[in-house]
Order: structure tokens, then sequence, then C-alpha cells
């Protein structure tokens, strides 16, 4: 890649919001926002789909149950029976609460491995911070400087109109 | 007309903090020097966790015998132990999930330490069923593994192989909570670090966290979908733990009334636990802006609302037992209240239901000594529940020929006290390594704040 990108850093979750918000507004491309936690409604304002990891949840769960309950039938009533205190071979009733714990435990593990894929964290990866303290306080608006109608002195006055205490151009190598 | 008056609710956060102050309060209590205090504490506990880990290895080596269990009464410390210690984990489930999805604000400052608390209290809780197989080495016998005797496979329809899974789920998830709500704050850290090995093992454990909006929206995804989880999760945990129980004919623990009735103080007995704890880390680590009287206050209401259900179902239960109409039920209840073991039923009423009627007094839950000895007792009251439920529902059935008494052993109570002690020692340890408060949450809670009285002003 060859772009650049204006990185405007602000101190407030509300600049941050209704900076996103204007700038979606003119159309430009928001590569990405760094921020120290979780700003509330800032992902409508970027415009993100909802994740899809609430399937990965539900699917995981749903096969883990499922594996589970054939498991039990198959090794309490099928591959070697064993008759305890005269109960059925198939207890079906009795199986409910170990196939309910393993369907939490495949739908919950699978989703956090699930999140750590998708998201690319894994031990050992280099953190690739776009300014120092957006882990602390401060957030990071990326902008891509996609063609000629990207007027940069425009867009810079743009981000300092809402509260931008500083904006930087740079290369776009230097970015994750 | 009168005027309104905006009542602003007092602030969750004491001293109107900087995103950066709240970055720089609670790593400071990190990197200060531990004071005294802590010392006090943690050599204490280290020493308890020696003389637990002495008595554990004694009686691996010398087997079971080495309690004071008999025929008669098969199970009594340690069973008690267990479910005292799994009890106490769920308060942590029920801070983090729970108040989560039902959006309580507060639990942003306690919700790290009570999740640590959870996995610690669970590790506890394990050891017990473990030493009591009296062949620990044999643990892997619980689960379904290809073997070489059929393959012989374990019986699903027991409520003892439900609870090694649920307890297995309950410990992993737990932990994945835990630590995915670290991760941010473990880049926080990284951050600020200065390079060395402490940095390198940070920027290890965050993952390469880097703040992406993208992934905090995945992140907030999951965090909700884990708390979704966790809390039926908590619940059946709880429940299948009473079911030990309540799938035997013994009278006492025959009971439907078991399963909410755990629950119920389970986190009765987890939220005194939380208070313990939270009450020792904001002083011992400076927090008292960040956990408050206010939090301190919720959290005596959550235990007076848990230990009214609890209150509630020992009435039920005993009036029930009378009504039933069976002799054995009935002899049960009476020997409780009235027999030998009279003394801990009457410990466990008055610590579980006369004491937090004090917490209806607000002067009394904004005291933050006397709530540190309320939770105390609390905590007495509600061990002294699981041994009143085990020890004398077993020690008097049906044959008065078979009656018999119970009385632990020295290593029985050396293992209780080592118990406490891996606990604590892993808790002050937490405190000193990690952040006690979960920063990205409290910075949320903190702007959301902000705006709010930026609306009303």
């Amino acid at each position: 890649m060859s772009g650049r990108v204006m990185v405007g850093i602000f101190q407030d979750e509300d600049d941050i919001l209704s900076v996103t918000q204007e700038v979606r507004k003119e159309g430009y491309t928001i590569l990405d926002i760094y921020a120290p936690y979780a700003v509330h409604g800032l992902d409508k304002a970027m415009g993100l789909q909802p994740s899809r990891l609430p399937w990965i949840c539900f699917l995981l769960g749903l096969i883990g149950a499922a594996a589970k309950i054939w498991f039990e039938y198959w090794t309490s009533a099928s591959d070697w029976a064993i008759n305890v205190g005269g109960k059925p071979w198939n207890s079906l009733p009795a199986f409910v609460p170990i196939t309910f714990e393993v369907m939490v435990l495949f739908a919950g593990v699978s989703t956090v491995i699930a999140f750590f894929m998708v998201s690319r964290l894994y031990p050992g990866r280099r953190a690739s911070t776009v300014i120092p303290g957006v882990t602390n306080d401060r957030f990071a608006l990326v902008l891509e400087e996609t063609d000629a109608a990207f007027e940069p002195a425009e867009v810079r006055r743009l981000l300092e109109r809402h509260g931008a205490v500083e904006v930087i151009e740079r290369a776009e190598e230097s970015l994750p | 007309m009168a005027e309104v008056e905006v009542v602003s609710p007092r602030p969750l956060i004491l001293g109107d903090k900087s995103l950066a102050q709240i970055t720089a309060d609670i790593c400071a209590a990190m990197l200060r020097r531990p004071s005294a205090l802590w010392w006090f504490g943690f050599l204490g506990a280290l020493s308890l966790l020696a003389v637990g880990t002495a008595a554990v290895t004694y009686q691996v080596a010398t087997g079971i015998g080495t309690w004071g269990l008999n025929t008669t009464v098969g199970w009594a410390f340690d069973i008690t132990n267990f479910v005292f210690w799994i009890g106490i984990g769920h308060a942590g489930t029920l801070i983090s999930a729970i108040l989560f999805l039902f959006r309580q604000r507060w639990r942003t400052s306690v919700n790290r330490s009570a999740e640590a608390m959870t996995l610690f209290a669970v590790m506890c809780a394990g050891i017990f069923p473990l030493i009591h197989m009296g062949r620990p080495w044999l643990a892997y016998w619980i689960f379904p593994y290809p073997n070489f005797r059929g393959p012989l496979w374990m019986n699903f329809r027991s409520p003892l192989a439900w609870d090694a899974f649920a307890v297995s789920t309950y410990f992993t998830i737990s932990f994945m909570f835990w630590y995915l709500g670290l991760i941010p704050d473990l880049a926080t850290i990284r951050d600020r670090a200065r390079p060395g090995l402490r940095r390198r093992l940070f920027e290890f454990f965050s993952l390469g966290w880097d703040g992406s909006f993208r992934t905090w929206q995945r992140y907030e995804t999951v965090y909700m979908l884990l708390a979704g989880l966790a809390t039926p999760l908590v619940v059946s945990v709880h429940t299948i733990v009473s079911w030990d129980f309540a799938t035997a004919v013994i009278p006492g623990w025959h009971a439907t009334i078991f399963p909410p009735y755990f629950v119920a103080g389970a986190i009765f007995s987890g939220m005194a636990m939380v208070l313990t704890l939270m009450i020792v880390a904001r002083t011992v680590m400076n927090l008292q802006d960040f956990i408050t009287v206010r939090h301190v206050e919720v959290m005596c209401k959550l235990i007076l609302l848990n230990g009214s259900i609890v209150a509630l179902a020992y009435g039920t239960e005993f009036f029930i037992a009378q009504y039933s109409g069976n002799p054995y039920e009935q002899f049960v209840f009476l020997n409780r209240a009235f027999g030998p073991f009279a003394w801990a039923y009457w410990t466990m009423v008055s610590c579980n239901v006369l004491v937090p009627q004090l917490l209806w007094f607000r002067r009394i839950r904004t005291n933050i000594g006397l709530v540190f000895g309320l939770s105390l007792l609390i905590n007495v009251g509600m061990w002294f529940e699981r041994f009143v439920i085990i020890v004398t529902s077993l020690h008097r059935d049906f044959l008065p020929s078979n009656w018999a008494s119970y009385r632990p052993t020295s290593i029985e109570v050396a293992t209780l006290l080592g118990s406490f002690g891996l606990f604590f020692t892993c808790f002050l340890i937490f405190c000193r390594i990690l952040p006690i408060i979960a920063m990205a949450e409290v910075k949320g809670v903190v702007a959301h704040e902000r705006a709010e009285r930026r609306k009303h002003a």
C-alpha cells in the first residue's frame, strides 16, 4: 500500500463520537479508531456491522450438546451398558446436566478462540499501537487519504473543529 | 410552580478523575512498595498454606483414616469445605456476569477482584473432593476416557459425575471471562512499563492488544456472550452441588427445595466474602476512591436480599419437614435444632438470619468496620450451614443402632486452615501483580457519568 493516512488524536469520548459521525457523513474512509475503552455507540457511528461471533457461540454450543448427548447414550446404552440400580439404559433426564455443562463449555471456549482468531490476538504478537496513549487516555481516528478529493488541510480543520489535540500525517506502512 | 431540583446521584468513583488519573491511580497501587499490612496478611496466609500443605501431604500418604469420619458419618469436613468454597465463588460470577447483564455500573470497581476470588475459591473447593478420593492420582477416573477395562465407561447418572463436569466447566469459563477482561488492562500496563522482563511478560499476555475499535466491538460481543453463558452456568453449578445431597434418600437431604436454597446461600456467602476482600483490598491498596462506601452499601443490600431468601428456606425446610408426616424427616430437623449439634445449628441461624437484619439500617451499612465484622460472621454462619446440613443429617439416620457422632481431627482442621491460606495467598499476590480494578471498564463508567452530569447541568 502506498497511501498516506491522517491520524486525529482526541481526548474526549464526545469528540470522538461527533467527529466519527461527521467524517462518515463527509464520505471519508475510516481505517480504524483506537480507544482506551469500549465507547458506547462508537460502533454505530463508525458503521460497523454487528459481529458474527454469536453464531459461532450458538453453533458450537449446539454441536457440543448434540455430541455429548450422543456420547452419553452410546456409552451408557450401547457400547458397554451397565445396570445401575435398575435405571433405564437410556436415562435421558439424568444425561441433561452434563449435556448442559458441555454445551456451555463448547460455546464459551470456541467463542473466545474465534474472537482471538478474527482479531488476530495471540501471545507474542507485537502490538503496533498507533500512538502512545491509546491504551491510557487518548482516542485516535485513522483516516485513509484516498484520492485527489482528499484535501489534507480541509480534513485537518474538520478534525480540529471537533477538538483534535493533534493531527498527524504519515505513510500507511507504519500502521498496524 | 416550584422549581424542579435535579438530584444527581453520588458518583461511583470519587475525586472526579480524568482517564489518565484512573490509569495512574490503579497502576500506582501495584507499583508502590507493599504496605506492612499487606506483608502481615501475606505471611499469615503463607504460614496457613504451609500448615495445610503439610496436613494434605500427611493424609495423602497415610490415607483418609486420618480424618474423623466413621461408617455413619461418611461426609463431614471435606464436603462442607467443598460446598463452602464453591459457594464463595458464585458471588464473583454474580457480579461479573449477572450484574453485567443487568447493566449495574457499580460492578466495574469490584468485578475484577471478585472474578479472581471465584477462581481461587474454586481452586480451594477442588482440593477437597480430590483428597477425599484417597488416591488423588487416580482422579482422572471421573472423566470418561477410552480405557483397557472394556472400555468401561463412567456412570453418567451420578450427581457426583455431574459435579465433576460442572465444576471443571465453571472454572474454565470463569478463567476465560477473567482473562478476557484483563487483556485491555494488561496492554495498558505494557505501554507504561519500562523495558525489561515485566514488560515482556505483559507484552506476551496482552496478546498484542492495540485498542482497535473493531476489536473492541467484537470484545464487547464476546463479553456479553460469556456473561450470558456464565449466568445459567453458575445457577447450574450450585444446583448440581445440591443434587449431590438431594438425590440421596437421607432425611434432611432428600428435598426439592435444595437447588434454589443452595444457590441463594452460595450467593449470600459469596457476597459476604467479596465484602471481606473488598474492604481489605481498599484499605491495604489505598483504593478508597474506587471502592467507595456506596459500593459497600449496594453489596450489603444484595446480602440482605439473599440472606432473606436463605432465612425463608430455613423456615420452609423446617415447616415442611414437620408437615410431611414422615417421622424420619421430623426427627432429623428436631435433632438439628435440639440434638447434640444444636450449637452448630444456632450458630448458623444467628449468623445467617439474625446478623444480616442489622443491614436494614443505613447507619450500619455505611460503617465499614462494622460491615467487615458482619461479613466475617456471615462467612462463619454459611460454613456452619453446610456442616449442619451434612453432619446432622448423617449422624442419626433411620436406625438408632447406626447412630454415631463426629468430631474433626486436627488434620481436618489444618486442611481447612490450609485452604484459607491458599485462598488469601493467591488473592494477595493477585493484588500485587495485576490491576485489581478493571481500568478500561471504570473509564467507560466515569466517562458515562461525566456525560450524564453535563446533560443535567
